[in-house]
């Protein structure tokens, strides 16, 4: 897929824009970086008002080996995207496991976690305001980050099949785009749940 | 860069455009109409009972408010004119005659040295609005607190307002009496604003803008009116079906009106033997769980407080006037004066409703 | 500008079987048949939501009036609130950018085509799911009807406690569902603006009606985003329990009103930017002349943009902020009239000079001018707070925003169809038809929304089904009844014309217009393929160009 515009329009003159891709997916990007912000403020507002219940340093525990797992995986899918596009599709392959597994682990750490914190210490959405709040945004960033990794399976099941391609780098590069966001949104909860909010 | 060039202008009235003219016209007797209908408003002599007009302002929130407002719409309609006249002039000056010799007319791309002039000329005007409109919020809001001030909390309910009066003891709904302030000693009520359930906005017009009350908040307005009289307002934020008859109605007393009243609210029920068998059905068939007469068992905190309901000029927050038929009415069944408003109709049966009304009858 | 780029017209007539037809619209990607299909549902929307209108407004022409109980009237005004802005005027505007941007811009086609197709038909699933509510059951005392809660939906009023059954539910997920659909629509426009002009065509070059959607595309990524997400947190309090708007668990409704603001306020940007757009292609072409200052209008509009996000607690005066806050919101909002004001002006100096012909587009147009010149005026009086705290939630407010939006949204529109129905169908509308529409309108207009003003200004609020005589609002209130019937006969006028344009209307022709912008050059209706060759361009009118070889734009900007 052409990604620019190329006609001379006249002698040594390009006309070039930018990728569709890339701009579709930074303009999602912003809304969705939109829609977090305003879970982050009402996070924020509410830190102390709860008016009930188990507060979050009761209840929380940071989630480092989770949290270096997922943001690895900007690292990993970046590692791919340059493979793929350097025609090293076996390295792709490889790198692209990698950044799926630790997406996984992610998944699955939030998953027993959130189970300790709702039947162990009983912290359940509705339990009170910081119930509600944590779980609305860590769900809201889990969503996000099960979406990508739905697409990072079928990617990968593609390339089982053999047919991903060099000439398809820059539709993965513009898919990691994505995955980076997903990761800074990481940052930003992780921040302002595990380290302002306690 | 512009280009301009010498260009052939049209002579006059060369043929009658009737459909300018009667744009023109038609325009134009709008825009008296709309004035007119404006000064109407302004308080023609023999105006209907109460206007809640926000020109006639009786506070001196109010007329602070007012004020700006008359200093905010003169500029306004100083704007309006330059830039309509511009428009009809130019619609009137340029429009295409008949026998037009269909060329271009020059085309002008743009000058910087207006662009600038009319990009100035807003930001000082929005610069003397502001610098004015400050000076007010910072007038009305920070204003220190006079001593002699009456405090009232008003709370809020879905579709009722219930005042009580810590310092004097009182409480009360739906009618708010308050003494007349003096200039030169001001005695102002100061106003706590609470809210039982959704949002409500407490209105009335001449004595000040809106604040809206809000359930988990603590809002404040007040006003010092000074002249005596009857003023009229609702909520002002749609809190459910009945905000339109969440009606308000302040009474600004004289001084010595005011303290009478006082006297009077702080009396608990009348006690005695009249209207026994009222009072014994109110207190058992599940009126008390949502109202309080004081001085009886009655404490319920769901709907208005009934110890003074016929010093009331009005029930169901000014909805109908407090008769004996509306009254009557009311009780059988709230949804014939006030449908969807939160009282069940009991159906009680035509002898227990009068015995009810009677009872009520006597909470002077 | 290369002479090829005459396009092949269209062979014949199209003689395919209805089914087929049918199907083709129903599976189509192409953005000019989505921007009909657009265009198409909002008017069969703007007739339900006018109805709705003239029902309250029936209902409010006396005092104490037993038209319809109150249950019903709240339902009509939260119902047409909301009608009109997302299933009404969003989607029309979305059709009409839909349609001119490819055109205008020398493409083929949207960035996306699929994405287009299914933001369509999420915007219409959200239409139908709202409209359902009407039928959907009455539920525990009527609860389970259409929503009640007004188009902004305060908290608490939409908590489980306040609103029981499904009716409230209904709002929520109709408009997380068109939101979608909408923000799916601004990606494409920012992406086709931004990646598929045609050589050339820099963005100092596109057509201003380009520049102004692409603002509001990013305006709707930005603005409509805090709704879903306080829709979503809503939803979260309603079936799950969660508190986010729990007064009794220490939640707070203020909040769900600065998240609805932050979306509401850009989103009436979003709704005038693109009726700026009209405005600014047709008056130039109805005054012979370039539009003045195309890159203040550029800059003017991206400065909008900026500024409306910083404004939204205008909305919030009356509700206890303090004064720092107060009169923050009361100089960003004065400020953001600025540019405002300076785009009225470059519009009347394009006027100025020139050669103005009084066709249908431009009568509306003329209109536009005049009522949003009054509107952006009593704007600025609502933004001075304290005057703010009287009029907020009354009459007037009303008055202002309808002002806006019919006197002049729905006027720019009424402009755009006449100017570019020829070019969508093919075939010239009747200008007397038009102009009975316009004098009717305007009449109607002017009669509801000037007085409206007034009951406003002497204490009537809003979201009232009844009130009470003797406080001076009577008589208003039935002068404003009575606009309603002109407005509906404008209305049905212009339906007239749409019909008759279709069934009657003479050949437009490629450019009936003598206008200057890339669409009028191909058939009108130009053919799937738009261009048969991409054109390649040097200045912003490349017609004019074409035209005046002798004296070509690109000389002189």
């Amino acid at each position: 897929m052409s990604t620019a515009a190329v006609v001379r329009s006249s002698p040594g003159q390009e006309w070039v824009l930018p990728s569709r891709g890339r701009v579709g997916m930074l303009s999602l990007i912003a809304a969705e970086a939109a829609i977090f912000t305003i879970f982050v403020v009402a996070y924020l507002f509410y830190i102390g008002k709860s008016a009930t219940g188990p507060t979050p340093r009761d209840v929380l525990e940071v989630p480092i080996f989770i949290s270096i797992c997922l943001l690895s995986s900007s690292l990993t899918i970046h590692l791919a995207v340059r493979a793929l596009r350097d025609a090293r599709v076996k390295e792709f392959g490889l790198w692209w496991f990698v950044t799926m597994t630790l997406a996984a682990i992610f998944l699955i750490g939030t998953g027993l976690e959130w189970h300790r914190m709702i039947f162990e210490k009983g912290l359940t959405v509705s339990t009170n305001l910081f119930g509600t709040t944590y779980y609305s945004l860590v769900g809201l960033h889990a969503f996000h980050v099960t979406f990508g990794l739905f697409v990072i399976a079928l990617v990968m099941i593609f390339t089982f099949w053999g047919k991903v391609k060099p000439e398809h780098s820059e539709r993965v590069d513009v898919f990691s785009l994505y995955w980076h966001f997903v990761d800074v949104v990481w940052v930003i909860v992780f921040t302002v749940v595990y380290v302002i909010g306690r | 860069m512009t280009r301009i060039q010498a260009s052939v202008t049209a002579k006059g009235w060369t043929v009658k455009n009737r459909c300018l003219l009667s744009k023109v016209a038609g325009v134009t007797v709008l825009l008296v109409g709309f004035f007119l209908a404006a000064t109407l408003c302004f308080g023609a002599p023999t105006s209907p009972p109460n206007i809640p007009n926000i020109f006639k302002p009786q506070s001196t929130y109010a007329y602070s408010i007012y004020r700006l407002s008359v200093l905010v719409l003169a500029v306004c309609a100083i704007i309006f004119v330059v830039v309509f006249s511009l428009l009809a002039y130019c619609v009137v000056k340029f429009r295409t005659r008949g026998g037009d010799d269909g060329r271009e007319p020059p085309q002008v791309y743009g000058s910087d040295q207006i662009e600038l002039a009319w990009t100035v000329i807003p930001v000082l005007i929005v610069l003397v609005l502001f610098l004015a409109t400050a000076r007010v919020i910072h007038s009305v809001q920070d204003a220190p607190e006079p001593p002699g001030a009456i405090h009232v909390t008003a709370t809020g309910h879905q579709f009722w307002w219930e005042y009580r009066y810590p310092e004097l003891g009182i409480v009360t709904a739906n009618e708010l009496h308050v003494p007349v302030s003096n200039p030169s000693h001001p005695t102002p009520t100061l106003i706590t604003l609470l809210s039982a359930d959704t949002d409500h906005s407490f209105w009335v017009p001449r004595l000040g803008g809106k604040t809206d009350l809000i359930p988990n908040r603590v809002n404040h307005t007040g006003f010092d009116p000074e002249e005596t009289g009857l003023f009229l307002g609702q909520c002002g934020q749609y809190c459910g079906t009945q905000h339109a008859k969440m009606l308000l109605r302040v009474y600004v007393d004289s001084q010595g009106q005011f303290e009478k009243w006082v006297e009077e609210e702080k009396k608990p029920a009348s006690t005695g033997n009249v209207a026994e068998e009222g009072r014994s059905l109110f207190q058992t068939t599940a009126c008390m769980n949502c109202h309080a007469v004081s001085g009886t068992v009655a404490d319920g905190h769901f709907g208005p407080d009934l110890t003074h309901l016929m010093s009331r000029d009005t029930i169901a927050a000014g909805a109908a006037p407090n008769t004996h038929e509306n009254l009557r009415a009311w009780i059988q069944n709230p949804d014939s004066i006030k449908p969807g408003s939160l009282m069940p109709a009991m159906k009680l049966n035509d002898h227990d409703l009068d015995a009810i009304t009677a009872y009520l009858e006597t909470l002077r | 500008m290369s002479s090829e780029s005459i396009a092949l017209s269209l062979v014949g007539r199209d003689t395919r079987p209805i089914g087929e037809k049918l199907h083709d619209w129903i599976v189509t990607v192409d953005h000019k048949k989505l921007g009909i299909l657009y265009i198409v549902y909002s008017l069969i929307f703007l007739v339900i939501g006018g109805i709705e209108a003239t029902i309250m407004r029936i209902q409010l022409i006396a005092p104490h009036n037993h038209f319809v109980s109150p249950q019903v009237f709240n339902r009509l005004f939260t119902m047409h609130g909301t009608t009109m802005i997302f299933f009404v005027a969003m989607p029309i505007l979305f059709g009409f950018g839909t349609y001119l941007i490819p055109l205008m811009i020398g493409t083929r086609d949207m960035a996306f085509p699929r994405l287009n197709a299914l933001s369509f038909w999420m915007t219409a699933l959200g239409g139908l799911l709202l409209n359902f509510s009407f039928i959907g059951g009455n539920g525990l005392y009527g609860a389970g009807n259409a929503p009640d809660v007004g188009w902004f939906a305060y908290a608490p009023l939409t908590s489980r406690a306040f609103s029981p059954g499904h009716s409230t539910d209904y709002w929520t997920l109709a408009l997380i569902v068109s939101g979608i659909g909408s923000m799916g629509t601004a990606v494409n426009f920012v992406a086709t603006i931004l990646c598929m002009r045609c050589p050339g065509m820099t963005l100092g070059k596109m057509p201003l009606l380009a520049w102004l959607n692409l603002v509001t595309g990013w305006m709707v990524i930005l603005a409509v985003s805090p709704l879903t997400a306080a829709q979503l947190m809503l939803c979260v309090d309603r079936y799950l329990g969660g508190h986010f708007f729990d007064s009794q668990a220490g939640g707070s409704a203020v909040l769900w009103m600065h998240f609805f603001w932050i979306f509401g306020h850009p989103e009436v940007y979003i709704l005038i930017i693109p009726c700026f757009a009209f405005v600014s292609e047709i008056v130039p072409v109805f005054s012979r002349k370039p539009i003045f200052g195309y890159p203040v209008m550029v800059a003017a509009t991206v400065a909008i943009g900026f500024v409306s996000f910083s404004v939204w607690a205008h909305h919030m005066f009356a509700i206890g902020m303090n004064s720092y806050a107060n009169t923050f919101f009361t100089l960003s909002t004065m400020a953001v009239g600025i540019p405002t004001g300076i785009k009225i002006f470059n519009w009347l100096a394009t006027m100025w000079g020139g050669k103005i012909q009084f066709k249908a587009p431009m009568l509306f147009c003329i209109g536009f001018l005049f009522q949003f010149l009054i509107a952006g005026l009593t704007g600025i009086m609502l933004s001075a707070a304290p005057f703010n705290w009287q009029l907020t939630n009354s009459y007037f407010v009303v008055a202002h925003f309808h002002y806006v939006i019919v006197g002049g949204i729905l006027f720019a529109i009424f402009g755009a169809f006449y100017y570019w129905l020829p070019k969508m169908t093919g075939r010239m509308y009747s200008e007397t038809l038009a102009k009975w529409h316009f004098w009717l309108f305007v009449i109607g207009f002017h009669l509801t929304f000037d007085f409206m003003h007034i009951p406003g200004l002497l204490g009537m609020p809003r979201r009232i089904y009844t009130y009470e005589p003797g406080r001076g609002w009577d008589t208003w209130n039935f002068i404003v009844t009575i606009g309603v019937f002109f407005q509906i006969a404008g209305v049905l006028v212009f339906v007239a014309n749409l019909l008759w344009t279709l069934l009657k209307g003479d050949p437009a022709g490629n450019d009936p217009w003598d206008a200057w912008t890339l669409e009028w050059s191909t058939p009108s209706p130009p053919p799937d393929y738009n261009f048969a060759k991409i054109p390649i361009i040097r200045s912003r009118r490349p017609l004019w160009d074409l035209k005046h070889p002798e004296d070509p734009d690109w000389k002189y900007e």
